[in-house]
């Protein structure tokens, strides 16, 4: 790209006016966590005093919990004080000057997903072509959503322009004490996003983290909140299905949805984060927890996600149906591989009259990885005429994996329906040898298959998502054949 | 064309072909009979390199090629093309799409260069129609909830798709209608051609009024008992196979 320095300066002005990166002057915390850490962490980002108060409660919860161990995987035990809860955003200076320095192997990996020269730079971050992306991006997108009163932006800047909201919807829906890792993200976490679109608003364009500056840097125990106010509708996508560099071993993030009369939320995912090679070695531990709260009337959420990523991932985005009439939706491909583990599922609480919920989960396992389903579905005695349809589809590749499935019913009230379908299977010799007969590849063979049987969820995900995600099942299935 | 030399073959170490002897010309139509499991669907299964099967013995030429070096894949870029007898379903794989990456790796072998989705769909549509299915299936699930009728014309379908050297057809007309073995009769005949020849295995001597094969072979034990024309087949409807003195082989075995 060629720019002068005026322009550079002027990109870099514009930048800042526009908020999108916090100015912040300090190194790497040490290792380790107290409730100094934290003081000087919410000093560091300008605070408001209420924050400090909410994040120290937090670490006090936190210290009293226990991790917990119930879930389908196995791993070596996380030393929390070996962790780092603040490191200043690398300076252009530290980071790779070009494509030259970057692990072929990832470039390789880019190149097969399709995604075009200039962004592959900017995902492997590369210093100075990735900020002359964002910025412009970024700022084709901020008009068209300010004019709509629509508010996206880093929750560190939400905390400063708008803390009355922040402080009204923050642990509304996850509370800080409600797990040990939500409290430990409570406690710590760095930034996230944050959304509001006011009454009556559709937002005008799908809103996605990979346009926004500093998401490589927010990632370790990021915060998301977005609310929907009466009548409101957004698609928000998280994430981006290239694998991004990413030196943090402990992932461990909080999103909150809050969804009005009316008013609905889609949030789709596709996470590709590292897995560890193909002996099990290293790889993202991914701890999250997700929850949306439908507190108003025919109000409705959507979860789809794709996850292809971590060593272990333990996720179980959640639905807390109190408005009447109110929706709940989870629509869930996960693909584990190699060594992988993933306990993954959804909860939906029905507490509110005739509300309704579907579960749709595709679990794909190869190599010698293990894929656990576990989901809770749950009527409290005020949930008159609820109904639940969960699906449950498990599909193996090689004999030397593992599916298991662990749904749960709860119910208080004797008008809820529950239907649940549950299915095993795997891609057969028959199958392999009629697509190869035909003259496919093995590979190309087992992800036709495995795409085919994602598509009930990739048809929920937004068009250029499911396009990707069906590109990335195929580069995660590699190896998986023979 | 293709020729096949004293081939053995068996599964889980028990030999089901002992000794297949078998020359097919360029332009020629063969049938095989033969009583249930002698071994006309291993044979098929064989040619097309179903690695369940082990090859012990013998060999097999296509054009002077040694086939069975190939892997199964290969052996179908390379123009040999089965019909099954139980086509398998793949949930959610839309017919249309398996049709179009099996169409493109056949012409990315060939160096041509692939269809792009809409002139697939037109190509597919015509075809679709060539043996009387709605191209409303081109949109469903291979194979998935189909009538055995439709199962049995969709393969012949693909055979007309992919324009093989080689069309093996394991009881194509076993399961249809009257109107049905019509349609997929035409379409064998359709696909009848000075380059390419046609191995057709079959229980039904009605078939070959419709497709006149130039030669028919009788399979029993796991071998080639008699071959004569189009004539045996009349005699094997009116006498059974009880005078080929097989009915002993089948049931030592
Ligand atoms: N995978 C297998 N495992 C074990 N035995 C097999 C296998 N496949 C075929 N056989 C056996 O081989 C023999 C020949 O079977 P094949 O399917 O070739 O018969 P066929 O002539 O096609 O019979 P049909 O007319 O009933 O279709 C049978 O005894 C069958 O049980
Ligand atoms: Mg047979």
């Amino acid at each position: 790209m060629a720019t002068t320095d005026t322009q550079v300066k002027e990109l870099i002005k514009r930048e800042y006016e526009h908020g999108f990166v916090t100015e912040i002057e300090s190194d790497t915390f040490e290792p380790g966590l107290n409730e100094d850490v934290i003081r000087r962490l919410s000093e560091l980002k300008q605070e408001p005093e209420f924050m400090l108060e909410w994040r120290l409660k937090a670490y006090r919860r936190w210290l009293e919990m226990d991790e917990p161990e119930w879930a389908h995987v196995d791993f070596p035990k996380v030393d929390y004080n070996s962790i780092s809860y603040y490191s200043a955003p690398k300076r252009p200076e530290d980071m790779p000057q070009s494509l030259d320095e970057v692990d072929p192997e990832l470039l390789r990996t880019y190149e097969k997903l399709g995604i075009p020269l200039h962004e592959r730079a900017k995902l492997a971050g590369v210093a100075v072509d990735a900020v002359f992306d964002s910025v412009s991006v970024a700022t084709t997108f901020k008009e068209p959503l300010e004019k709509a009163g629509v508010i996206f932006c880093p929750i560190s800047e939400a905390l400063q322009k708008h803390p009355e909201l922040v402080k009204k919807y923050l642990g509304s829906v996850v509370p800080a004490g409600d797990n040990y890792f939500a409290a430990l993200n409570s406690a710590v976490f760095s930034d996230g996003s944050f959304v509001y679109i006011p009454k009556g608003v559709r937002c005008p364009m799908e809103l996605s983290t990979y346009f926004r500056i500093n998401a490589a840097n927010t990632g370790q125990f990021e915060r998301t909140l977005i609310i929907a106010e009466e009548g409101s509708y957004v698609s928000y996508l998280e994430g981006c299905t290239a694998p991004m560099r990413d030196e943090n071993q402990l992932h461990a993030a909080v999103v909150e949805l809050v969804i009005l009369d009316d008013a609905q939320i889609k949030y789709s995912t596709v996470q590709n984060w590292y897995p560890g090679d193909e002996n099990g070695k290293g790889g993202i531990y991914n701890f999250v927890t997700k929850r949306a709260a439908c507190i108003g009337k025919n109000s409705k959420v959507s979860w789809t996600q794709v996850e292809t990523g971590s060593a272990i991932t333990w996720k179980y985005p959640s639905c807390v149906l109190r408005g009447e009439n109110s929706v709940g939706e989870f629509y869930s491909v996960a693909l584990t591989h190699n060594y992988q583990q993933a306990d993954t599922g959804t909860k939906m609480i029905h507490l509110g009259k005739n509300t309704k919920s579907t579960i749709i989960s595709k679990g794909i396992s190869a190599g010698r990885s293990s894929n656990a389903y576990r989901g809770l579905v749950k009527f409290g005695p005020g949930a008159e005429g609820a109904r639940n349809f969960t699906q449950c589809d498990s599909l193996l590749i090689g004999d030397r994996c593992g599916a298991h499935t662990f749904p749960y019913i709860e119910s208080k009230n004797k008008s809820a329906i529950v239907e649940h379908e549950a299915t095993t299977s795997k891609v057969s010799d028959e199958q392999m040898f009629l697509c190869r007969q035909r003259g496919i590849d093995p590979e190309q063979a087992v992800s036709m298959i495995v795409n085919g049987f994602c598509k009930e969820v990739f048809k929920e995900l937004p068009m250029e998502f499911a396009v990707e995600a069906s590109k990335l099942l195929e580069v995660s299935l590699e190896g998986s054949v023979g | 064309m293709l020729s096949i030399k004293n081939l053995h073959a068996s599964v889980n170490g028990e030999e089901i072909l002992k000794g297949i002897n078998l020359e097919i010309k360029a332009g020629e139509v063969h049938a095989i009979m033969g009583p249930n499991g002698s071994g006309k669907s291993t044979l098929s299964q064989v040619l097309a390199g179903n690695e369940t099967f082990e090859v012990t013995e013998g060999e097999v030429t296509l054009n002077g090629d040694n086939l069975l070096e190939l892997v199964t894949e290969e052996r179908a870029r390379e123009g040999v093309f089965l019909a099954f007898q139980y086509p398998v379903e793949i949930p959610g794989v839309s017919n249309l799409q398996f049709l179009r990456t099996a169409v493109n790796a056949m012409r990315k072998h060939r160096g041509e260069e692939e269809m792009n989705a809409a002139e697939f769909m037109k190509l597919a549509k015509d075809v679709s129609r060539q043996v009387d299915l709605d191209p409303a299936f081109l949109k469903r699930g291979v194979n998935e909830g189909f009538s055995g009728g439709e199962k049995k014309r969709n393969e012949i379908m693909q055979a007309l798709l992919l324009q093989p050297k080689l069309a093996i057809l394991d009881e194509t007309d076993s399961g249809l209608d009257i109107d049905a073995l019509q349609v997929v009769s035409n379409g064998v005949n359709a696909l009848r051609a000075d380059d390419r020849a046609i191995l057709m295995v079959t229980h039904y001597q009605r078939l070959l009024n419709h497709i006149v094969p130039d030669y028919v072979h009788v399979l029993a034990g796991g071998k080639i008992v008699k071959s004569g024309g189009r004539e045996l087949a009349l005699e094997l409807e009116e006498r059974g196979y009880g005078w080929l003195g097989i009915d002993a082989v089948d049931t030592s075995n």
